[in-house]
């Protein structure tokens, strides 16, 4: 039997998520093209270069160049979208007591484990059943401590002087556009985790972002 | 109505789902729809006018912040750069002739003043040693002299729209810009920030005279801006409640870049 769950995704959960889409798309592509116009970082073991941040295929491909006045302008318009839908959000979980649901438990980080283990196909046998696993709890969790991050960082270079206890204080003028720069590598690799974690969900935990409810299969 | 009673929860599944991801993709339409807007509107100094318009609404909210307390950060003399970079040759391409540069500073409804270089270092001289910002995404600590702009302004009692000694801000035109003297580079500064403390008339550099490059022989040094706003070699100076005209806001970045 099947049966319909309701409500598994608030309404104003599921516009938060969603509005983050545009927003997010346009920030790192604008990002990108103010990134180009000085693009020093690099991970290196001694003297081997790992990866370059971008090789110029990857610039070419995305036809970037010379492009930081367009970047400038839509990365400092979008600003005020995240910024004003990342409050909303974190207000609307709180107030709404979601947050019970969204923040780490006590045993948590000991527990991420054990999801992490499962969803690699190492451990056998059944997760305990909540809305959010552990590791979910901590991945939700962290994305919000890296949007405030975003938006800290983001503020401290962007008016260096005006706020320059906030730039001094995340390590100066250059490790802030590092920080800035790191934590967006890290949406991206959060967005590749979330997108083959959703395909490998399915159907009915995809629909629920868009609908609301889920629906569950009932031994009768 | 009794049919719907009726649905089977397939039915209903089905309906919700068709429902809500018919919405779902009306919804998208919004930001295509707000891209594709955007991006054909007429442009504004090289970007679409809605995008200007945001810019210059982000300058009023950073003027609510702005105060001339909030200093760049300095740093100690041997942090300052030996090979300081280069990255602009506008308004440069011509000769310099040394001997026969001015300052003329021009005022609506007075007449222009004509300093020397010599008049400028008369002014008490300040050494500024902070990291430099470009556009771009670099900076560079740098060690920069020379005379405050804010000196000037005051001691030769420029910038009032009555001509008397300033009583308070409102006093000042809204505006100083300034040109090379071959008029092909210029930027303009909303008045406050050209008031900032740090703001200097530099006339050296690293304890040295301005080599050519660097904009001789005198140059703009204003830590509240990118460096794009950094006048090298300045032919004039003009005051006016109109925002005078840019080089790089002409060719699509936001007027004010304040830092």
């Amino acid at each position: 039997m099947k049966r319909i769950i309701e409500n598994k995704h608030p309404l104003a959960i599921r516009w938060f998520h969603w509005v983050n889409f545009p927003v997010l798309t346009v920030m790192i592509w604008s990002g990108l093209l103010i990134y180009w116009a000085y693009h020093p970082y690099k991970i290196q073991v001694g003297s081997f270069t790992l990866i370059t941040f971008f090789p110029d295929w990857f610039f070419k491909g995305l036809h970037m160049k010379q492009r930081l006045a367009e970047g400038m302008s839509w990365h400092f318009a979008l600003m005020w979208l995240f910024t004003i839908n990342g409050i909303l959000y974190v207000g609307y979980t709180l107030i709404s007591g979601e947050w019970r649901y969204l923040f780490p438990k006590r045993g948590s980080f000991k527990e991420a484990w054990q999801v992490v283990l499962h969803d690699l196909g190492i451990r056998k046998g059944p997760l305990p059943v909540e809305k959010y696993n552990a590791a979910q709890r901590i991945a939700y969790s962290s994305i919000i401590v890296m949007g405030v991050g975003s938006l800290l960082t983001g503020l401290a270079i962007y008016k260096p002087t005006q706020f320059s206890w906030l730039t001094t204080l995340l390590g100066g003028y250059e490790i802030a556009r590092l920080l800035h720069f790191a934590l967006t590598i890290g949406y991206v690799l959060f967005f590749v985790v979330h997108i083959a974690q959703v395909v490998k969900a399915g159907w009915n935990n995809f629909r629920s972002m868009i609908t609301g409810f889920d629906v569950v299969d009932e031994k009768v | 109505m009794p049919e719907r009673e009726e649905l089977t929860t397939d039915q209903q599944i089905r309906r919700r789902t068709i429902k809500s991801f018919a919405w779902f993709g009306l919804a998208s339409l919004v930001p295509v729809g707000f891209w594709k807007y955007v991006s054909s509107q007429p442009k504004e100094g090289s970007i679409p006018a809605p995008l200007r318009a945001i810019l210059n609404s982000n300058e009023q909210v950073a003027n609510m912040y702005f105060s001339n307390q909030h200093l760049a950060p300095t740093f100690a003399l041997d942090e300052a750069a030996k090979n300081v970079r280069i990255n602009g040759r506008e308004g440069l391409r011509s000769p310099l002739d040394q001997a026969t540069w001015q300052l003329q500073i021009q005022q609506p409804g007075r007449d222009n003043l004509t300093l020397s270089l010599d008049d400028v270092k008369t002014l008490p001289k300040f050494d500024l040693i902070f990291d430099f910002k470009c556009v771009e995404g670099w900076s560079q600590v740098q060690h920069w002299g020379g005379a405050r702009l804010a000196d000037l302004i005051t001691h030769y009692k420029l910038g009032t729209r009555t001509g008397q000694p300033a009583t308070g801000e409102a006093d000042y035109f809204n505006y100083l810009g300034m040109e090379t003297p071959d008029k092909g580079y210029y930027v303009g500064l909303d008045i406050a920030s050209a008031m900032h403390p740090q703001a200097l008339l530099a006339y050296e550099m690293n304890g040295e005279p301005l080599a050519d490059l660097h904009g001789a022989p005198l140059r703009l040094i204003i830590p509240v801006k990118y460096g794009v706003k950094n006048l090298k070699r300045i032919g004039t100076m003009t005051f006016a409640d109109e925002r005078p005209r840019d080089f790089w806001a002409e060719r699509g970045y936001d007027y004010h870049v304040g830092l």
